[in-house]
């Protein structure tokens, strides 16, 4: 049997405690899953990822990593933020966001020189990840003059060059062309062939269904609405349309999605 | 008739120029040349301890003669050399020539020239102002060849070489970074706005829209202030940033460190 990565139980979380982004969700991940996150923007995707994350914490429920409790106090203990950030990695929504630092080097170096991994190493691993992402002549370049696509490489190299053993990847086809989104699915495949885990938010049907072994819907009021197999979700028509991730045209009376 | 200020125009064209700018300095420090083969921390040490020499030196002939040298530098480093002139000239009549022509006339010494009006130039004066745009102009040439032949996350990079804290560094990076990515967004913006309307707009309409301009990048960036904090903490950040020194010294930095030290003494020596 495989390990648990993540047990959410319960869990609600809102923004200043006021604005409700997600209420009483329960789901577990394993390890080696990859795990689609679906739902229409503002259903609370981003919010879980982050949670995952250790980046928020739930206003109610709670949240296990690696069978440990996730909470802040936890974070705060050196030892436990350093095992924890070296297993579990975003990548954020927003490219820019997440491409803070001056070049693409010291981007891609970022965080294994934050966990303590010496020069000599974080040399190396910063040359193979820029190697695995096709993006060794980006090196020295500003991040505010790549295109779409080329940031989205250097933001999974950002996290490769750290290897965790869990990766979240939030809307990551977001400004994508239709070339970048199919080397995106290799990537991804590529991860469940290392026995990594990934968890992806994102409300493209066609992208989800190329690659998850499970699937979570979250619908319009920020409750997870039904989970299971591709097969059996991407088939419930009904339930895509009530999570607004398909539509009707008026010359079209089936559900369907571009 | 109503005065036009044409503030939307002006403010969409000057945040061009400057995005255009720093293109063009980019592929400039992309070319390969001279200045743009050697460790970063040997070009911001060598323009230090020119621009330290040029300010030091009391010898026309020697200031002149490092602007030479900057030139030759700026040939051997594939920057346009009409550009390179142009850009520093430019500026130096405007903003130094300006406040140095006063110098002219009431400096005391023998007359040179003896203008209408009762007006004379005097040999000390025509001297302090030769004196004074030869000494801007060269120091602020050894600057655009700095930024020219090295991309400013390198320049950052290689501060530390002057022992400046890694987190003002990276702070100043970020500043840089998340500088042109505002940039963009407010050309976006004003483009936007642009393609909408039909005919002029009013002085008073314009400055509107600018402040909803302004107000609205203020907002988005302290959103996004927090996102990227949150970016930090997930990769590892601890509120105590670890940086990288990629720079690595080869035989040939240390020959041209060598050959700056030489410019240097001699320009020291012979300045006084």
């Amino acid at each position: 049997m495989t390990a648990t990565v993540f047990d959410v139980r319960n869990v609600s979380f809102a923004y200043d405690n006021q604005l409700i982004a997600l209420e009483h969700v329960n789901l577990t991940v394993h390890e080696g899953e990859s795990l689609v996150i679906l739902g229409a923007n503002g259903s609370g995707k981003s919010t879980l990822l982050k949670l995952l994350d250790g980046l928020y914490f739930p206003t109610a429920g709670e949240i296990n990593a690696f069978d440990e409790p996730l909470t802040e106090t936890r974070l705060r203990d050196d030892d436990f933020n350093f095992a924890f950030r070296r297993r579990v990695g975003l990548v954020f929504q927003d490219a820019d966001v997440q491409l803070f630092c001056a070049s693409v080097g010291d981007e891609v170096a970022f965080a294994p020189l934050q966990l303590g991994l010496g020069h000599d190493e974080v040399r190396r691993r910063v040359d193979q990840a820029l190697v695995a992402l096709r993006i060794e002549k980006l090196r020295d370049r500003a991040p505010h003059r790549l295109s779409g696509g080329e940031k989205r490489r250097v933001a999974l190299a950002s996290l490769l060059s750290l290897n965790p053993e869990v990766w979240l990847l939030d809307e990551p086809t977001i400004g994508l062309d239709p070339r970048s989104q199919s080397w995106l699915v290799d990537f991804i495949r590529h991860l469940r062939e290392q026995n990594r885990t990934v968890i992806t938010a994102t409300h493209d049907l066609a992208f989800a269904q190329k690659f998850a072994t499970g699937i979570h819907v979250f619908d319009e009021n920020h409750c997870l609405a039904a989970s299971g197999l591709p097969e059996e979700i991407l088939a419930d028509h009904d339930l895509l349309h009530r999570c607004n991730l398909s539509h009707y045209h008026a010359a079209v009376k089936e559900a369907h999605h571009h | 008739m109503q005065r036009r200020s044409h503030f939307l125009e002006k403010t969409l064209s000057g945040i061009t120029e400057t995005l255009e700018r720093s293109l063009f300095a980019e592929a400039i420090s992309l070319k390969s040349g001279l200045f743009q083969s050697l460790d970063p921390r040997v070009k911001v040490l060598a323009t230090l301890a020119m621009l330290i020499g040029v300010a030091l030196s009391r010898s026309v002939w020697i200031i002149g003669g490092v602007y030479l040298l900057a030139l030759y530098f700026a040939r051997a480093s594939a920057i346009p050399m009409d550009f390179f002139i142009r850009r520093v000239w430019l500026a130096v009549f405007l903003f130094t020539g300006l406040i140095a022509v006063p110098a002219l006339f009431i400096t005391p010494g023998p007359a040179l020239l003896h203008l209408p009006w009762g007006l004379v130039i005097t040999q000390t004066g025509a001297r302090s102002m030769v004196f004074l745009l030869l000494r801007v102009g060269t120091s602020v040439s050894l600057v655009l060849l700095l930024i020219l032949t090295t991309p400013w996350n390198t320049v950052l990079g290689a501060l530390s070489v002057l022992k400046i804290p890694d987190v003002f560094v990276m702070i100043l990076g970020m500043t840089c970074r998340y500088i042109f990515l505002l940039l963009h967004i407010a050309n976006d913006m004003f483009l936007s706005r642009k393609s909408r309307v039909v005919g002029r707009l009013s002085g008073s309409e314009e400055r509107h829209m600018l402040a909803v301009v302004g107000a609205t990048l203020l907002s988005k960036s302290l959103n996004m202030s927090s996102e990227v904090y949150l970016a930090m903490v997930s990769r590892g950040y601890r509120g105590t940033a670890v940086t990288f020194k990629p720079f690595r010294m080869r035989i040939r930095d240390w020959s041209w460190t060598a050959i700056f030290v030489v410019i240097t003494a001699l320009i020291l020596s012979f300045g006084h």
